[in-house]
């Protein structure tokens, strides 16, 4: 019961949504398969939710270290929750969009999700600038390669870029870098994106095979 | 002052703070963050998924037959609870499977479609371009379509282990590495230039829209 019912089942469904491709009138089942996991996602959401409640509850009942932080997690989610749940300062009735503009909801989601989302990934240009001095140490032969081609790519979205192989005329217009950086994402890094994506499409079909089949078990866990 | 820009401003600082080290107030800004994202998202779903694909599904507000396919995913997704429990949480597994097989089916046949054959079908074209009117060739797009041709054979042939990478094949992997290596500098050039514009994003906020120094 414990692992051959669900291998079963990623057998039949995995089995069926291959030969649905196939009879015209189970065409769509895919696509209700998807509905089936919009709704499954609520529930494993909840558990993800459920799951932070609890480490950051047990965190201050056991008043761990920095229990502080989960004081501040707990309530800015309990926040949110309610916010939305009551549809607080909801500029229409109940019946209203939950994110419309106005509404405490959407308010906490654009003065403070989005700045502190966007800001988390500024903040990685200061740590990809420090990347960038260890990739561009052209070591040798194939970090070479990637350091031109970025920095190719980099000074041909720029006006600096433009700017610096102004000069070069017309007839050799292919060698001012904004040129040669389109050229690059057209052919060798289109030619490397393919490579990649054909191998993707290959390796996607064999591991699906050997999910079906039940070969490829991990996804099961331990037998407790 | 626009308290919500304040707000907005003071978390945007917070998180910055973090460039001079691990502090207490970026702390606190990752743990709101934390939080009010995971609040956000659970609301999300909740009315997107729960009320609008399901509850509005099995019960159209129009009055309509509903569909009471989708119970089928509301029991699914009631078994995922069961993981809660020491005692029969296997039964968790139940809705798991039912997503991994189905996204396996799904993903074989969409997958090969969009990233083989269609990758492959794109590839298989006239090495040598010629003008329609003129007859003559096209030197450029000539050269792209062989610089494609060429590259998507040899980082193929890279990806191909089952072989010893000597020789010939050694060779050839070789100059797939390099035009594997095109594909990632022009990647790398790409995040640094998007992690740059929303740098220059919020530099622009703190101080056009917060602070006003700037038109």
């Amino acid at each position: 019961m414990r692992r051959q019912v669900p291998l079963f089942i990623t057998f039949f469904v995995g089995t069926l949504l291959i030969v649905s491709v196939f009879i015209p009138p189970m065409e769509n089942l895919g696509e209700d398969f998807t509905l089936f996991f919009d709704i499954i996602a609520v529930f494993a959401f909840f558990l993800g939710g459920g799951n932070l409640l609890r480490v950051h509850l047990t965190k201050l009942y056991r008043k761990s270290p920095d229990w502080g932080f989960s004081v501040v997690t707990v309530v800015g989610f309990f926040l949110m929750l309610a916010a939305g749940l009551f549809k607080i300062g909801n500029p229409g009735d109940i019946s209203a969009s939950v994110t419309a503009e106005g509404s405490m909801f959407q308010t906490m989601f654009n003065n403070v999700v989005l700045p502190l989302q966007s800001t988390m990934y500024a903040l990685l240009a200061f740590f990809i600038a420090s990347a960038s001095y260890r990739a561009f140490r052209a070591k040798n032969r194939e970090a070479t390669i990637l350091l031109v081609a970025a920095f190719i790519i980099l000074l041909g979205r720029t006006p600096f870029g433009m700017m610096l192989t102004a000069w070069i005329p017309d007839s050799w217009s292919v060698l001012q870098v904004p040129n040669l950086a389109i050229w690059i994402m057209n052919s060798p890094n289109l030619a490397g994106q393919r490579a990649i994506l054909i191998g993707i499409g290959l390796g996607v079909v064999s591991m699906s095979l050997r999910i079906i089949l039940g070969i490829e078990r991990t996804y099961l866990g331990d037998d407790r | 002052m626009d308290i919500s820009n304040f707000l907005a401003a003071v978390l945007t600082l917070g998180i910055f703070s973090f460039l001079y080290k691990d502090n207490p107030v970026y702390r606190a800004c990752e743990a709101i963050f934390v939080g009010v994202s995971a609040g956000y998202w659970a609301i999300v779903f909740f009315f997107d998924n729960l009320q609008k694909k399901f509850w509005e599904g099995v019960f159209p507000p129009d009055g309509s037959a509903g569909d009471h396919l989708l119970w089928f995913g509301a029991i699914l997704g009631v078994l995922m609870l069961f993981r809660l429990s020491s005692k029969i949480g296997w039964i968790a597994r139940w809705p798991l499977a039912f997503i991994v097989g189905a996204t396996a089916g799904l993903y074989m046949i969409t997958y090969f479609v969009s990233n083989a054959m269609n990758q492959v079908a794109d590839t298989m074209l006239s090495l040598i371009v010629v003008n329609d009117v003129t007859g003559s060739i096209i030197w450029t797009q000539t050269i792209g379509a062989l610089v494609v041709a060429v590259g998507v054979i040899s980082g193929l042939v890279y990806f191909f282990f089952s072989k010893e990478h000597k020789g010939v094949f050694g060779a050839t992997a070789k100059v797939g590495i390099w035009f594997l290596m095109i594909t990632f500098g022009a990647s790398f050039g790409y995040t640094v230039m998007s992690r740059m514009s929303l740098l220059i994003g919020r530099m622009s906020f703190l101080f056009r829209d917060w602070l006003g120094l700037i038109g």
